[in-house]
């Protein structure tokens, strides 16, 4: 029986491993996989990588993803970030090539605005009915 | 209490069904588009991706010739069914240059030997590095880049044989 489970993990394993087609063969780029030596360098590095948008895998950060161009961009935000970069620099770096996309962080900007002022128009409108039913009274 | 007054929450409800509704039947757009198109190139100098042809550096492409800049890859599958409409554009007089991505010498050489060889120059851009600086977001894109190392389109995914006449339009307007 024992040997039965040890044949069937290694088949299910099998399955999972073998199709990896249309993948590059290389190695990871160097800081893909690698953090930064300094941990608050890394930390900075973590905090941007998790809100840059994987682009080929556009449902995940590129700290989630193990697409191979994820790894790269991984890769640019440590190198650059050990070089001293702001990270808000490199996000808006990526945002002049991507556009607003690529960023998970929200901004306000010439479409995001109503989602911002949505809210508090909503709040204002309450604050005024509430006011007409009760404030006067008092 | 007025009437249109009472109905006027249902009113904006449905009219939120009907913005909802009518996003629903649109179709998306999966691409990410460039956000560099009428900038220039960045500096950059790359290795030969293959052994018969140079590698590429900004000035390859500041020589006063629009070329179409292919971004490919041997791993990459619609990069294999694009190669008889790269092989249209060439025998159709446009400058073809090619950025291999990710890419070995010998998984490049294959490649060319099976699909045919449409470049003049082949850089070899190892860490997404030129990639990742002119917006593009996977392989194959190709991109149309003036004679001052302007770029002045993308195109995003394998060239469609119907495509071709639009690219070498694409080309010809970055001549002018």
């Amino acid at each position: 029986m024992k040997r039965l489970i040890v044949l069937f993990l290694a088949l299910v394993t099998l399955c999972v491993t073998l199709p990896v087609t249309a993948q590059d063969t290389m190695p990871p780029a160097p800081y893909a996989y690698r953090q930064l030596d300094d941990p608050a360098l890394e930390a900075r590095a973590q905090g941007l990588m998790e809100t840059l948008r994987c682009l080929k895998c556009q449902s995940q950060s590129i700290a989630d993803s193990d697409a191979p161009m994820a790894g790269d961009m991984r890769h640019q935000v440590r190198t650059r970030i050990a070089a001293g970069e702001d990270p808000e620099h490199i996000r808006q770096w990526m945002m002049d090539r991507y556009g607003d996309y690529v960023s998970y962080a929200p901004q306000v900007s010439r479409t995001t605005w109503p989602l911002f002022a949505g809210p508090l128009i909503l709040l204002a409108i309450a604050a005024l009915l509430m006011w007409r039913r009760f404030g006067r009274r008092g | 209490m007025k009437a249109w007054r009472f109905f006027l929450p249902l009113a904006i409800f449905l009219a939120f069904l009907g913005v909802a509704a009518w996003q629903l039947t649109q179709p998306k757009d999966e691409f990410v588009h460039s956000a560099f198109i009428g900038k220039p190139m960045p500096q950059f100098a790359m290795r030969a991706a293959a052994a018969d042809r140079p590698g590429l550096a900004l000035a390859d492409l500041k020589d006063g010739k629009p070329k179409l800049l292919n971004i490919w890859a041997s791993w990459c599958v619609p990069c294999a069914a694009e190669a008889p409409q790269l092989a249209a554009l060439k025998a159709q007089g446009a400058p073809i240059v090619g950025v291999a991505i990710r890419d070995r010498p010998e998984d490049v050489a294959a490649f060319l030997s099976r699909y045919g060889n449409p470049f003049d120059r082949i850089g070899a851009d190892d860490l997404s590095q030129l990639q990742l600086a002119i917006g593009s977001s996977g392989v194959p894109e190709t991109f149309v880049v003036d004679g001052n190392g302007v770029i002045r389109y993308q195109h995003i995914g394998d060239i469609r044989a119907s495509q071709v006449p639009m690219i070498l339009e694409k080309l010809r307007e970055a001549g002018q």
